[in-house]
């Protein structure tokens, strides 16, 4: 590979891990607090409120149910409002993380409704509020279920943002499709593919060492 | 907020020494009645055990006394303070002075012994400091200070409910709720628990409500016991004299596996009419049960006489005795004689049925 080659490789990388870990904080700060809402709102949730409930379901079915690709197009309006522009890496975080929020949401719901409701129960016994049972109740008990969600998430980013490279964002799918698919550069392909089974086990290794670490049950 | 949790006394104490009254208290889930007009009162410092089978109505009915719950109907008082109606808001103080323990402990798992411990001080607003000075005395009283930094998960059963016990004690209730907490230990580790109860009862004072569907749970720590039935309480009393002289059909049912019963393989071969001998119960309890019945009974009844199945328990305190014995029924003066004997000295005897001899 040449040394060109090499550079284009790394800038890449540093796009898809740009893209994956903006995106990524992103649905974590928005999507973690819509999964609480999800199931405080739910019925015998503590703040129930099935009109609620049903609004913020539908909208996450929603964007859970457009095809990231179209996605990708049909936000171009909104990233341009957002980022000013359509194109590039930093426009391609705009539909990465809102459609990763709905995602992430629903993943974070499943570990905060599998919390014990006896835990909930012993902390309003206590005299705990709604905020009390979520700070030292729902959060820190479903704490692994939304670190080992947010790893899937972001293991699911990475695959996404190969699509962003149709806005021109760049990042190691786009390298692979340009150079190795339309160029016949296998070594690219090869090299794109390997970096990729890299990057997808680190990240999950990191989750998993701390789902290990949070996990006390 | 602390305000109301300190708020004095003054608050028209229907009686002083009253720390929960229930007034036909109502609760029904759909069609079907948890609670169906309760009415009951825990004093100052006193055990009270509620028993019932599951289902009825025992949960429902402790969770209504702080609030996890909701009558439908009926007045709870805690503290001389009406809690009916409250907003979760409101009820929000009032928990804070009474303590719950769990079945299954409840701990949160992701916090350690002593987090766990300190956590009802800090929803009270304590700093740092002092709710981890509170939570090494409480671990102190129930014996785990060596644990304060372990995770729940490392814990066993009965250590689980020590530190669930210590957390419930943290902000100094002034009630403690105690559901089923013995129902997931083994008999020794059940055995334990509830002496640290006693004790604690004891030492601080401390008025305990407990809800068990074990007779053994009652009988070790309370002081009055009431028995819950399709949402009723159907009797109550002081454990000593409902143990010794149950009424309700459902009492003398829980009661059987912890009272002497007549062996099956006599009771089945009993004919209610004639035989040998005539087998009798003898129910005494208190001063009563005190006496030289057998030494007296031989006197009045030289023909020997057989002592077929009993014993002597002590609750409370209190002897309570239970015997079956076999009396000659060829004389048929004899059985009545005996019986007349048996009421003058304070027994409840009740003719079983009669038996060919087999001695």
């Amino acid at each position: 590979m040449t040394p060109i080659m090499l550079e284009l490789l790394v800038r890449s990388l540093w796009e898809t891990i740009l893209m994956t870990g903006a995106s990524g904080i992103i649905s974590l700060v928005a999507g973690l607090p819509l999964g609480l809402a999800l199931v405080a709102t739910a019925r015998g949730g503590i703040a129930e409120n099935p009109w609620l409930n049903s609004v913020l379901g539908a909208i996450v079915n929603g964007f859970r149910s457009v095809p990231f690709i179209i996605l990708l197009v049909a936000l171009i309006p909104v990233t341009r409002l957002i980022v000013g522009t359509a194109l590039g890496t930093w426009a391609a975080i705009v539909p990465l993380a809102i459609a990763a929020t709905p995602y992430y949401a629903r993943i974070a719901e499943v570990s905060l409704r599998e919390v014990d409701r006896g835990l909930i129960d012993a902390v309003r016994a206590m005299g705990g509020n709604r905020w009390t049972i979520i700070r030292e109740v729902l959060v820190p008990e479903a704490m692994p279920g939304i670190v080992a969600g947010f790893t899937v998430t972001l293991v699911t980013l990475v695959g996404a943002s190969a699509m962003a490279g149709a806005i021109g964002a760049g990042g190691l799918g786009d390298l692979a499709i340009r150079y190795g698919y339309q160029r016949f550069e296998t070594t690219v392909m090869i090299a794109v593919v390997i970096v990729l089974i890299v990057l997808v086990c680190g990240i999950q290794w990191l989750g998993d060492r701390l789902v290990a670490r949070l996990d006390h049950k | 907020m602390n305000s109301v949790v300190s708020a004095p006394a003054s608050v028209a104490m229907p009686q002083a020494e009253e720390v929960v009254r229930l007034t036909d208290v109502k609760r029904r889930f759909g069609a079907t009645p948890a609670l169906d007009g309760v009415s009951l009162t825990v004093r100052k410092g006193e055990i009270l055990g509620i028993i019932g089978r599951s289902g009825a109505g025992k949960s429902t009915l402790i969770r209504c006394l702080n609030g996890l719950e909701q009558a439908d109907s009926g007045e709870i008082h805690i503290e001389g303070r009406n809690i009916t109606g409250l907003t979760e808001k409101d009820l929000q103080p009032l928990r804070r002075r009474i303590g719950m323990i769990f079945q299954h402990f409840n701990l949160l798992s992701a916090k350690t012994v002593e987090e766990n411990v300190a956590l009802p001080l800090k929803i009270e607003g304590l700093g740092k400091a002092e709710r981890l000075k509170r939570a090494a005395e409480l671990l102190d009283l129930v014996g785990l200070s060596d644990k304060a930094k372990a995770y729940p998960s490392s814990l066993s059963g009965g250590q689980k409910q020590r530190v669930g016990i210590a957390r419930a004690l943290a902000a100094r209730p002034a009630l403690l709720l105690s559901d089923e907490a013995t129902s997931a230990l083994d008999p020794e580790t059940t055995r334990s628990i509830l002496a640290l109860l006693k004790d604690i009862n004891q030492k601080l004072g401390l008025t305990i409500l407990l809800i068990t569907h074990e007779m053994e749970v009652v009988r070790s720590v309370a002081d009055r016991v009431a028995v819950i039935d399709a949402g009723r309480i159907v009797e109550e009393g002081q454990v000593w004299s409902v143990f010794a002289d149950p009424q309700a059909p459902i009492t003398q049912r829980l009661l059987s596996g912890i009272r002497p019963q007549l062996p099956e393989h006599i009771s089945a071969r009993l004919s209610p009419v004639s035989g040998d001998e005539q087998i009798l119960s003898i129910d005494m309890a208190g001063p009563a049960a005190q006496g030289a019945l057998f030494a007296d009974l031989s006197q009045v009844l030289p023909q020997s006489f057989r002592l077929v199945h009993g014993g002597i328990d002590h609750i409370q305190d209190q002897p309570v005795a239970r015997f079956f014995i076999a009396v000659p029924a060829r004389d048929a003066s004899l059985p009545e004689k005996v019986q007349t004997f048996l009421k003058a000295r304070g027994a409840r005897v009740e003719v079983l049925g009669y038996d060919a001899n087999h001695a």
